[in-house]
Parts: structure tokens; sequence; C-alpha cells
């Protein structure tokens, strides 16, 4: 068991919510990336979500767009992103998926990738670009490094193919609880309930919830409806106002703390 | 033909997030649904004779054929098409197929402009909103397109992220469509993309090779030598070249733009300085850097200026069935102005590259040699941008009235 599948067994058992939280690599700068984790391990979020950036990160709204910008105009690449992780790993034991589009391990081997990032303590991969269809090696090379793939899915994905993509997850399931990219709105979806309840047809694994949650009240909201609920445009905004701020990690932090709080108080009630 | 899943050997596929995964096979389904149905092939050749204006002549340029001293050199006039360039033919076809799948609002993105001019057409055609992604530095070099989008309704929306060109522009469609996912369909311009567009934008366009196919042996009474096209995604070349495939004596030769020369950031040339890659749905070569992360492009003509290329021409490239030389921006120029002032034909910037291409190579075939050139579409949108760049552009009015770069 990784440690994505031993943090879901041990939310599960104590029936609370989990926090998944977003940010994007190296925005301001990989050290900032470094004191943001281990902030948010103590703030009390149970998945750190990385993005690695990308110059075309065309499931991404304009929030990420721009972090992924400032993490390549700090000198972020794919490689020092894991040795971020490695150092990350001195402190924490966080559980750590890396968010990313598949050119970046295509480039490099995508067994190589997967072996790369396994040593340096990633748990799992969510490629926003890689559908089931096209990932037989996928599966199996990440079987082999222990890490588990993250499927998403989204209000257009029809009962057989959840069936598919559930048979194939690992960790959780990444409900993308709305058509369009990644960004804060003011109103959350009103189909998640009937959604993660199709998806729980197909599946046991704990199902994650995201894309427009960005408060509080709205984290409560749907963590009613599902295992977890994913933010990241909110707090990567706050990432971007801040900059390089010495309060950044304690700032942010607070804001996450609000967000745990919020979820874990959903899980007094049933899902 | 690729493979179920859209796999052109080891290329193309469908590399998308999982909201477009299923609308992509409802695309194909329905495409494959209209392929072979006896009225939507009438109705597209109707409006293909009638109002696009099908056929186009394959024009003998007798001219530069003498000029050169070499191969005879035909051209294919697409650029007498309406709205000028080839780029209808799929627009067409993919607004008829919107119509049968009951969508109201139509996107696309452009880089020369071509394609958005002819998406914006056929959406004021059938009532369609139509909302235009253009990278802004495409818009300023391609000003006169934006203006005829606007006037026929719709909305262009500059795009300034990265390099504010084609790419971007493809980006931001694809924002766009994920979103507005049930309503909307997104009118890809060229053979590029997840499946089934790259197979469906060919099909589109293989009228082109069809018509030439046929003219040529009604004039020549024998199949070309050699066929010639620029290649950006590669959809006017694949429309030509397609229907010669399985005639081993025809050579073709795909252009790409060279730019200021193959040096990283400064062409757009996939084939002389890519790498096997995926980007944007596909699976094909692609400018990119160590890390996986896509380079500039620099092309002077938008159109070309994009950094991968479709997945159907990848695999001819590889399996040695088309060659891809290029063409530099100076080279295109010159051709640009050649053809304008031997054969009375102003051609768009991408057309010059294949025009560039030929001017290189025929002379050095025989007199009985036949050489058919894409003429994809023509030179008004690159008037301005072409006479500031040869000297053309001084006072109108101001008495003198120069002969430009000769």
């Amino acid at each position: 068991m990784n440690r994505i599948e031993s943090r879901f067994a041990r939310l599960r058992s104590q029936q609370r919510k989990g926090l998944v939280v977003y940010i994007g690599a190296g925005d301001p700068h990989l050290e900032a990336t470094r004191q943001l984790a281990l902030e948010f391990d103590q703030a009390g979020v149970d998945v750190l979500e990385l993005g690695v950036p990308f110059s075309d990160p065309l499931a991404d709204g304009v929030v990420n767009q721009l972090a992924a910008q400032r993490g390549l105009a700090s000198g972020t690449t794919p490689s020092s992103v894991l040795k971020t992780v490695a150092d990350i790993r001195r402190d924490s034991q966080i559980p750590i998926v890396l968010y990313i589009y598949f050119n970046l391990l295509h480039r490099v081997g995508l067994d190589h990738f997967i072996a790369q990032a396994a040593a340096a303590g990633v748990d799992g991969l969510l490629i926003l670009d890689l559908p089931p269809e096209e990932a037989d090696d996928y599966e199996a090379l990440m079987r082999k490094a222990g890490m588990c793939p993250i499927w998403l899915v989204a209000p257009t994905t029809p009962d057989a193919r959840i069936e598919r993509i559930a048979r194939r997850a690992q960790g959780f399931i990444y409900y993308v609880s709305r058509e369009g990219v990644t960004g804060m709105q003011s109103t959350v979806s009103t189909s998640i309930g009937d959604m993660t309840q199709r998806i729980r047809q197909h599946s046991q694994l704990p199902i994650a919830v995201g894309f427009g949650i960005s408060n509080p009240d709205q984290a409560r909201e749907v963590a009613t409806h599902a295992d977890a609920i994913v933010v990241g445009s909110a707090i990567v905004n706050r990432i971007a106002q801040l900059g390089s701020d010495p309060t950044l990690a304690a700032q942010v932090g607070a804001f996450v703390r609000s967000l745990a709080d919020a979820v874990r108080s959903a899980s007094a009630s049933p899902a | 033909m690729p493979d179920a899943e859209g796999h052109f050997g080891p290329f193309g596929g469908r590399y998308v997030p999982e909201t477009l995964v299923y609308p992509l096979q409802q695309l194909e389904e329905e495409y494959f649904r209209a392929q072979h149905d006896p009225a939507f092939q009438q109705e597209l050749d109707y409006y293909l004779r009638e109002f696009v204006g099908r056929p186009t002549p394959l024009y003998r340029a007798a001219r530069l054929t003498e000029e050169l001293g070499g191969a005879r050199i035909y051209l294919k006039r697409e650029d007498l098409l309406h709205t000028g360039a080839h780029k209808i033919n799929n627009a067409l076809g993919q607004v008829l197929l919107a119509r049968r799948m009951g969508k109201t609002r139509i996107i696309a993105e452009t880089g020369a402009g071509q394609h958005g001019v002819a998406t914006a057409t056929v959406a004021a055609m059938f009532g369609f909103q139509c909302v235009i992604y253009m990278g802004a530095v495409d818009c300023e070099r391609q000003a006169l397109n934006v203006y005829r989008m606007r006037m026929l309704g719709a909305e262009v929306v500059p795009v300034h992220a990265g390099q504010k060109t084609l790419k971007e522009a493809v980006n931001e469609a694809m924002r766009d469509w994920v979103t507005h996912i049930r309503s909307t369909h997104y009118i890809l311009g060229t053979a590029y993309g997840a499946h089934p567009y790259p197979v469906m934008v060919r099909n589109f366009h293989r009228v082109i090779g069809d018509e030439a196919r046929r003219q040529i042996l009604e004039q020549e009474e024998r199949l070309p030598d050699l066929l010639m096209a620029c290649v950006g995604g590669g959809s006017n070349a694949i429309g030509l070249f397609y229907p010669f495939l399985n005639d081993p004596g025809v050579r073709m030769i795909g252009v790409e733009a060279g730019g200021l020369g193959i040096i990283p950031e400064q062409h757009a040339a996939r084939f002389h300085g890519g790498s096997l890659g995926v980007l944007q749905g596909t699976r094909s070569y692609i400018l990119q850097d160590e890390h996986g992360q896509i380079q500039m492009t620099h092309s002077v003509s938008a159109g070309l200026d994009y950094a991968a290329v479709g997945p159907e021409h990848a695999w001819l490239h590889d399996q040695g069935r088309v060659e891809y030389a290029y063409a530099t921006d100076e080279k295109a120029l010159e051709a640009f102005m050649r053809l304008a002032r031997t054969e009375g034909i102003i051609p768009a910037l991408e057309s010059a590259h294949a025009v560039a291409e030929a001017i290189r190579i025929a002379p050095t075939m025989r007199k009985e040699d036949i050489i058919v050139i894409n003429l994809s579409g023509r030179g008004d949108k690159d008037v301005m941008q072409v006479a500031e760049k040869v000297g053309l552009s001084g006072s109108v009015s101001a008495g003198k009235c120069g002969s430009g770069s000769s």
C-alpha cells in the first residue's frame, strides 16, 4: 500500500473526508514549493497535487496557466520538480501526486520518468491528456513502481467508460465536477451527488471531486457527496498575489487550514 | 487509413482530457455515418459546386515553366475558391456535420485567418453563432482577415498567451470547447489533433487531389511526376497527395516553413529539427526542447507557423512515401513576387513556400516531366505585409510608382 492508499484507508476508518490541494510547482520558485508542501502537511492536507509546468496547458484555466508560466520562468523542469519531491520527503510523508501533461513524460520515456518519480517519492500520477485507451504500458509500469494511476471521470463520461476507468484506477478516482478548464466558480455544480453515486456503482475507490471549489462553504457542500475534495486555483491565486512574500507559506497555509476545517466539519454528516 | 483508434502507425491517436473523449467518440460515429449517407454527400457536393466554386482549374503555368526551363508546371487553383483558400472544403463539411449533430455554436482556431474566414462564412450561411480564436500576433499580420470575419458576424478573440500565434489559438479553442461541449462544435482547421480530426479533415480535402488526378489525365493523358504543397498542419498537402498515394510513379514533396533557417525557434520545419512528441491531442513530430516544452517557432507565413505537423504526414515521412523540404522566408517572398509577375497570380505566403521549392527543383527535371503545385490560397491577406518587406509600401498617391524589388 503506498502513501495515497494508506491515507485514504485511514480517512475511511476514521470516517473522515479528505482534502486534496493543488499548486503549480516552481511558483514562484521550487524552494517555496517545498515550504508550502511542509506547511500543508501541518495544515491537514491529505494529498498534495503538484502541477508540473508545461508550455501548453490546454486543460487549465487562466489562473493555472499563469502559474505554469511563472514556474517555467523560475527555471522549473520535470527533473527539478522530482528533486524537490525528494527534498520534501526528508521532512514529510504527505502523499504526492504529480499533475502533468503527457509530452513531459513522453520526452524522456514513460518507463524512465516513472522510475525516477517513484525513486523521488512520488505516489501517483495524474496525466491530463492520457486517456486509458492510449495507456497500455502505463499501468503496468505504474504498478511495478508502486505508484497509483489517478484517472479522471468527467460529466461527459458515460457509464460504460466509468466502468472501464474504474477497473484501471488505483488510489482514488478524480471526478471533474464540471465541463471546462480548471478554475474558480461562484457556485458548484448541482449534479455532483448523482455522478458520485454512478461512479460508486463501479468502484470501491475513494472519489475526490474537484474543478471550481474555491472557499470553505463550497468545500463543505461538496464534501458531503465525496470522499475528498480538490482545491487548486483558489490557492494558486493566493500564491500569485503573495509571490515572493516571506510570509507566503504561513498565509497560504492559514487559508488551507480553513478548507481542511470545513472538510472535517462535513465529515460528521453522512455522504 | 488509420486504425480504429486513429493511429497512423505510431502516430495520431487521441490524447485529450477525459471531458473530450466521449464527445470525440460521438463526433467520430456521426462523421462515419454521414460519410455513408448519400444525402449528406449530395448536399456537400451541391454547396462545393454552387457556393464554393468547385472544381477549381488545373492551370498550366506556361511562362513560369518556360523561365525555369525544366518540368512543366501546373497549378491547382484552390486560390480561386470562395473565401480565397482550400480551407472552405473542410469548413463546409464540418458545418454540415455540426448541423446534423444539433449543435448551435461553432468555434475555430485560425493562423493566417483563412480557416477563420471560411468558418465564419459557413457559420453565417447556416445561422450558427461563431467564435474564432486567433493569436494576437497573427491578428496584426493578417488584419484584413480579422475584418472579414467580423463582417461575417463572427466574434474574433485575440489570444495573448505564449508566442501569440496558431498554437496558442488551438489551446484556447480547446478550452472553449471543453467548457461548451454540449452546444458547440469545434471546426479544427487542419489535418491535426485528436482522432477523428486528421482523417476527417483529410477526407474533406481529398477533393483537391481527386480533381487534380482527373484533370491531369484529361490534359496530359498521364499522371504527374511530382506533387508539391506547403505543410503547416498539412491539410492542403494531404488533400492533394492522398488520392495519389497508391501511384508509385508519383513523387511528392511537402514544403515546411524554414523561417530564418534551421536554428531553434527561428523556423517551423518539424521534419528538420523536430522529434516525436504529443501535442494538442495527437502524437507526431513536434518542435520541443530537451524537457518536452514546446519550442517557439517562426515563419513569415502565419499559416505555417506551428510547432507540430499532422500525424498522417509523420507516417508518410517515416515510410519514405512523401519527402519533406523547407523554404525560408526569403525564398518564399521571392517566389511570391515571381509568381505574381510571371503568371499574374498573387499566391498566399503559405502557398509561396511550395512555389519556392518548385522553382528550385523544376530546372533539374526534364522538359517532359510534370509538376503539380497546390496553390492553396491567394495572397490578398498578405499584400500589406509583403509590400513592406519588398519595399512597395510607400505612399500610393505621391507621384512615382516604383517597380519594387526587382
